[in-house]
């Protein structure tokens, strides 16, 4: 999220307010944005959510169709997480193939899912090598500021939730008739994305902060506390003891996170 | 069997429940949502601004772009693939044509304006829905225009003419055809047509006239909501 270059002036103001522990916004350092979650809002879709986080507004979906395993899985159903950067959403973002932005934020939100076993996949299985519900959860951004990677887990594990499966007509799926049948969902990995901007850690960073962060830690967590997935991200460097203050704070977010969904 | 009452219960000139809401997207010079039946519609706007490629720019005013796309689970049925198709293609160049009879953009020569439109959600009519949000946007961008566009469907369905179809109706067994219809509402002039399926004539002639009125209370509702922005 670097593709625009920010006003120099803004820059240094954001910096000096950040040493004396305050942000542009009036935020804590450890303060997220005011979040809501609406479930089931895309009438085409089998689960959905759209989450509003300050004025950043982002939608998932999730689309459950029939398929072939893969050969060397052949009793596991398939999930697949995808993300696009939507120019309606940000003026940094252009139309085009995704970016590697994009990318970035659909394998990580994936990773936490699937290294948890969010989604038993060998339930997704109807007939071994042969036939397989595929999962897609796509993260769309409406408005964007900021932090996609929380909002958009956030999002997938709301939406996720949220999904019922097609009935099955003759081995087909009906869209028009969900049952009441939901996803085998046994964790719910929370994600947490905290910047160091000069030597201050602040976690739900907006498109502003984003643009002047060093580096960023993204830590997937479950809820017992242990972590499942994790990112660095930035062209600083972090050291251990910054990765462990790093994750502390993931431990104690991702716990209020947790409560919202 | 003659299709004589509508499988929504709705009368043949009636339209869908129809919601329209402007400034909608913070990061935007302009922006609206139109959402008709199950047919939701964003539309943001950005510009004018630098042109580039430098190649497309015109000397002689700004140059409109509209970017038509349906969000990967917008489809009822199978994912819809992400990326640009022939069809949406061509709806975002229909799009674009609608919207220019309207837009006057002589003062800012070698710009472009920007209309991104996305699709969370779609039950048939998504580009007249996606015009009705774009000609919202466009107007809450503030870029010059003489009017809004408003935008509907109508057309037949096993030999009775409607407005506003669904997806359930252009399945619908026996003849059935499906017109995409923008206008100018204050002059009537129309600035998008296209049909696909069978109709005569006469029927046609029926259709046009019978979408009228309900293109009318679509301009009101655009109207409307652009006003609340500014109340």
């Amino acid at each position: 999220m670097k593709n625009k270059q920010m006003n120099k002036e803004f820059k240094n103001h954001i910096l000096k307010a950040l040493k004396q522990n305050i942000r542009v916004d009036g935020r804590k350092n450890d303060e997220f944005r005011k979040i809501t979650i609406e479930t089931g809002v895309i009438a085409t879709a089998e689960g959905s959510a759209k989450v509003t986080c300050g004025d950043a507004i982002l939608l998932a979906g999730v689309k459950l169709s029939l398929g072939t395993p893969y050969s060397d899985k052949p009793d596991e159903g398939v999930l697949m997480t995808g993300a696009e950067l939507y120019p309606m959403s940000s003026p940094d973002f252009e139309v085009g193939p995704p970016s590697n932005v994009a990318i970035e934020i659909a394998r990580v939100i994936d990773r936490g899912i699937r290294e948890s076993g969010t989604i038993n996949t060998k339930d997704l299985c109807i007939e071994a090598g042969e036939k397989v519900w595929m999962v897609s959860v796509d993260i769309a951004p409406i408005n964007t500021d900021g932090n996609l990677i929380d909002l958009g887990a956030i999002a997938v594990m709301a939406a996720l939730r949220n999904t019922r499966f097609p009935e099955l007509v003759d081995g087909k799926p009906d869209y028009k008739h969900l049952s009441d049948k939901k996803l085998p969902i046994s964790k719910v990995p929370i994600e947490l994305t905290v910047h160091k901007i000069g030597d201050s850690l602040i976690v739900d960073a907006t498109s502003d902060e984003e643009k002047i962060s060093d580096a960023r830690l993204t830590v997937a967590v479950l809820e017992d506390g242990s972590l499942c997935a994790m990112q660095k991200g930035g062209n600083c460097p972090l050291m251990h003891d910054e990765v462990m203050k790093i994750v502390d704070l993931a431990i104690k977010k991702t716990g209020e996170l947790r409560k919202l969904l | 069997m003659a299709y004589t009452k509508r499988l929504d219960g709705r009368k043949f000139d009636e339209t869908r429940k129809i919601e329209a809401k402007t400034g909608v997207i913070k990061n935007a010079d302009g922006s609206a949502f139109f959402k008709i039946g199950k047919t939701t519609a964003y539309a943001a706007v950005y510009g004018p601004k630098e042109h580039f490629p430098r190649s497309q720019q015109d000397p002689t005013k700004g140059v409109l772009r509209c970017n038509y796309n349906m969000m990967p689970f917008s489809g009822t049925g199978e994912r819809v693939r992400p990326g640009p198709n022939r069809r949406a293609k061509e709806i975002s160049m229909v799009t674009t044509n609608s919207l220019k009879a309207v837009v006057d953009l002589s003062d800012c020569p070698n710009a472009v304006v920007d209309v991104f439109i996305e699709l969370p959600e779609t039950d048939a009519g998504s580009r007249c829905a996606g015009i009705c949000a774009a000609s919202m946007a466009l107007a809450d961008a503030g870029i010059k225009m003489k009017d809004v566009v408003s935008a509907i469907a109508c057309g037949i369905v096993d030999g009775s003419v409607v407005v506003d179809l669904d997806y359930l109706e252009e399945a619908h067994e026996g003849d059935v055809a499906d017109i995409p219809l923008a206008m100018i509402p204050s002059t009537g002039e129309i600035t998008l047509l296209q049909m696909d399926g069978k109709i005569s004539r006469d029927e046609l002639d029926e259709a046009l006239k019978m979408t009228l009125e309900p293109l009318r209370k679509i301009a009101e509702i655009q109207r409307k909501a652009l006003k609340e922005r500014f109340k």
